[in-house]
């Protein structure tokens, strides 16, 4: 092992020592950017710089995915095994990207100079198959050379957007970052100006007017939440933006914080103005990085412009935020486990009851919200509550943003009002099946959502409607299939993202999803036991029913929905005599 | 606030004080609900989930160990949605944990049915036995994640600090700094966990020499040799520039 040189950690430490526990994500990718991995020396000074036990350092750093504790390659290619890219020919680019490392490799070589990982859903789902070089994205990758892919020349790929509307996604889609200048001349902070004006409770009462829900899956009322906490009497509260996307077929966030990141921030501003933050935390998945220095660099032009820092556009209100970045967990996306990373610990899930208006970030009243939620204010204080409840219908008022991919001809970002049926996103908006297929379902909400079928392609995409039909709305995603696809080949991708991603910490999830995805594998080759169906209910029900959070108690909800379409598909199939499938 | 709560357990009306949790009052009427990782002296993290109860208007089960009571709350703790859930989580784990010495779970695993086979062709979270230190050993694969080992190292007891989780999902577990050996860490073998444990996945030595079939004579000589090595390595690491060997 060559020396480890402490020395060149010591400026970071020097920084971020202060702070104490809560800078440990951020210490250790910056450690990590320095040495390639955590090596123990390092992650023993890193601790002791910031106080927190050794023990705790190393379960941090073994609980986040994107953090190594042994060392890498010089180069890690992250190439994504979840539906859209799969269905788009993702394994079989893993396979050659395997046998280039194996043809590269070096005689004597002890360490390959490039490792490919099988990853999570990289929310990249309309460039598939995706992946990741050194955190750079690639699109389409079965279209890339070899050769631009390691040297870094490959494009990175531009959000595709489209839509009946365009409210919220104004600014996108137009293959470049809108800046502060752009953002300004196109009525950006416009909205900003207009609240600092007014009185943060009537703020509070226009976003309750305007009837806006939660957008990252939850739909709880937007209104509510900030009335809870402007209304509490603690001096200290926070306002945390959650760009944790990572569900499955999800990109909206990465689109929106790309193509048009000062939004957010003024999403974030109005809110922290509205509840009287004078601290927000915006934390983004790990896997974004292009995302991450586009927020990076869009808050330091908002700090320079005054629109961040102290006295916001003289109006004496104070608020700054800082950026976070995530490390590989899904469930960082879960509101109490994002909370706890933001901490600098293992993003477990915490018991709610209390819930975070009154126990949030460090025990203070916090409002977390996600990234379509907040790009939402701007818009009601732009136009009113009023108007804002004339688009979409009167139980889910407001435009949406649909994040489509699989077999349909345009895979996009679609801003819809709320109420248009799935037939005309799919088929005036996306183009439709792909030539010569057709539709066999679509997957609505995600790893953790339902199947939808052929009964359901009028159905109007609202809250109530969704409802009715026994289908989630989830965070906007929709996955579609069209008759080739082997449904259980896409569960079966579903229970090991589940299984992958479980946090382990109640015992209804952490031994379940193990348990439904052995089951899920069983079926997936054709040789699943007597009972199968009934262990994948029972493991079903009892992760929905006694799971700490959301991610448990939504992690057999795809395969439910799966046993009740097509009961079939879980009992052995008939084999020919030379082995195939009948 | 008043002094009181009523509320209502499998049918009986049950008076408890506020901050009550579901447990402590359906126990103060004599109705037992099973828990794995509950202790009365560690902070309950509601993580087994075997003490979940239906309460009306939940939408999903609620773990009886940490939910308060309140005014008027109806409570089952017995029904058949709660069984289910309670067999299907001692099913699983009797396929993923040796329970072979944890009484307490195997007789739950009786009285709801539970099945060791219920899942066929089901990984086992199996570790080696880690002997790393004269008091006790660290049997992994009989580890039910309860949490609270970790907990009485840190602020429920010890403020050590030496083990924490590793891994994550099904492939957690207890763990110290990049796995060193237990006295290379900040434990003073105060032997807090041994005692929290609940199903022998933390043992005393002497104990589990026992059980190897080592008589009491060989595990007396075998500690001692221990202590006196360790004895020796302090004593080298205190005179390093002597250049003595060690």
């Amino acid at each position: 092992m060559p020396e480890i040189d402490l020395a060149l950690l010591q400026p970071v430490l020097a920084d971020l020592g202060p702070q104490g526990r809560t800078a440990l994500l951020p210490a250790l990718h910056a450690a990590q950017e320095l040495y390639g991995y955590i090596p123990e020396p390092v992650a023993a000074a890193v601790g002791q710089a910031l106080r927190v036990p050794l023990a705790d350092v190393y379960g941090v750093i073994d609980f986040y995915a994107l953090f190594y504790r042994e060392p890498v390659a010089k180069t890690i290619i992250h190439v994504c095994g979840d539906p859209a890219c799969s269905m788009a020919g993702a394994d079989g680019v893993m396979k050659v990207m395997a046998q280039q490392v194996e043809r590269h490799r070096l005689p004597g070589e002890i360490q390959d100079t490039i490792q490919v990982e099988r990853a999570p859903c990289l929310g990249l789902c309309e460039h598939a198959p995706a992946l990741l070089v050194q955190g750079a994205p690639v699109p389409k990758a079965d279209t890339q050379s070899w050769e631009d892919l390691v040297s870094g020349k490959a494009q990175r790929p531009y959000s595709v957007v489209g839509g009946d509307i365009n409210l919220l996604t104004f600014n996108c889609g137009k293959g470049r970052i809108t800046n502060l200048d752009e953002y300004r001349q196109s009525g950006g902070y416009d909205s900003l100006r207009k609240a600092l004006a007014l009185s943060p409770d009537a703020i509070v009462a226009e976003v309750k007017a305007a009837g806006l829900v939660g957008r990252g899956g939850a739909a709880f009322p937007t209104g509510a939440k900030w009335e809870a906490v402007a209304a509490s009497s603690e001096p200290v509260k926070y306002v945390v933006c959650n760009a944790d996307e990572a569900e499955p077929g999800t990109f909206k966030d990465r689109v929106v914080i790309e193509d048009d990141p000062h939004r957010v921030l003024e999403g974030l501003i109005i809110c922290a103005f509205a509840v009287g933050a004078h601290k927000g935390y915006l934390y983004i998945r790990g896997e974004y990085q292009l995302q991450y220095l586009i927020l990076k660099a869009a808050i330091a032009e908002a700090r320079q412009a005054g629109i961040l820092g102290r006295n916001i556009l003289d109006s004496g209100f104070d608020f700054d935020i800082e950026l976070r970045r995530g490390a590989g967990a899904y469930i960082c996306g879960e509101e109490t486990a994002l909370f706890e990373s933001i901490e600098g610990k293992r993003g477990f899930p915490r018991i709610k009851p209390p819930f975070p208006t009154t126990h949030g970030l460090f025990g203070k009243p916090t409002v977390i919200n996600n990234v379509e939620t907040l790009i939402n204010i701007p818009l009601i204080l732009k136009i009113g509550s009023a108007a804002y409840r004339h688009l979409g219908t009167q139980k889910s008022p407001g435009p949406k943003l649909f994040c489509l991919s699989g077999d349909v001809m345009r895979p996009g970002l679609y801003e819809v009002p709320f109420g248009v049926t799935f037939r005309h996103l799919m088929d005036d908006l996306a183009g439709g099946m792909r030539a010569g297929h057709k539709f066999q379902a679509a997957l609505f909400g995600g790893a953790a959502g339902a199947f939808a079928v052929e009964k359901d392609l009028d159905v109007r995409l609202s809250f109530e409607d969704l409802r009715a039909a026994g289908l989630p709305l989830g965070s906007g995603v929709i996955t579609v299939f069209d008759e080739t696809r082997d449904m259980q080949e896409i569960l079966l991708r579903l229970g090991h993202f589940f299984a992958d991603e479980s946090c382990g910490k109640c015992y209804p999830c952490q031994m379940g999803t193990q348990r439904q995805y052995e089951i899920l594998q069983r079926i997936a080759e054709n040789r699943p036991l007597p009972g199968d169906k009934d262990r994948l209910l029972d493991v079903g029900w009892t992760m929905t029913d006694a799971s700490l959070c959301g991610l448990g108690q939504t992690a057999a909800s795809a395969v439910m929905s799966a046993i009740r379409h097509w009961p079939e598909l879980f009992e052995a199939r008939q084999t020919t005599p030379e082995g195939g499938l009948a | 606030m008043t002094d009181s709560i009523t509320l209502t357990i499998d049918g009986n009306p049950v008076q408890a004080a506020p901050g009550t949790t579901i447990l402590k009052a359906a126990a103060s009427v004599g109705i037992e609900i099973p828990t794995i990782c509950y202790h009365d002296y560690c902070t309950s993290n509601a993580l087994c989930r075997l003490c979940v109860v239906e309460v009306e208007g939940a939408r999903t089960l609620v773990p009886s160990c940490v939910a308060k009571i309140s005014e008027g709350m109806q409570v089952s703790t017995h029904t058949e949605r709660v069984k289910r859930a309670r067999r299907t989580i001692l099913e699983m784990l009797a396929t993923t944990v040796d329970l072979s010495e944890a009484p307490d779970i195997q007789a739950y695993m009786r009285e709801y049915g539970a099945r060791d086979e219920r899942f066929p062709e089901a990984e086992q979270r199996i570790s080696p036995v880690l002997d790393d230190n004269p008091m006790y050993i660290r049997d992994y694969s009989k580890c039910v994640l309860c949490w609270r080992c970790v907990q009485v190292c840190a602020e429920d007891a010890q403020y050590t600090y030496a083990i924490n989780f590793t891994g994550r999902g099904f492939e957690t577990q207890i763990g110290t700094f990049f796995e060193k050996p237990l006295p290379e860490t900040t434990c003073v073998f105060c032997g807090q966990c041994v005692a929290v444990c609940p199903t022998n996945a933390l043992k005393p030595k002497r104990q589990w020499l026992l059980e190897q079939g080592r008589s009491p004579d060989e595990i007396m000589s075998l500690t001692r040799s221990e202590r006196r090595r360790r004895m020796r390595r302090e004593a080298a690491a205190e005179q390093p520039a002597t250049g003595g060997k060690s």
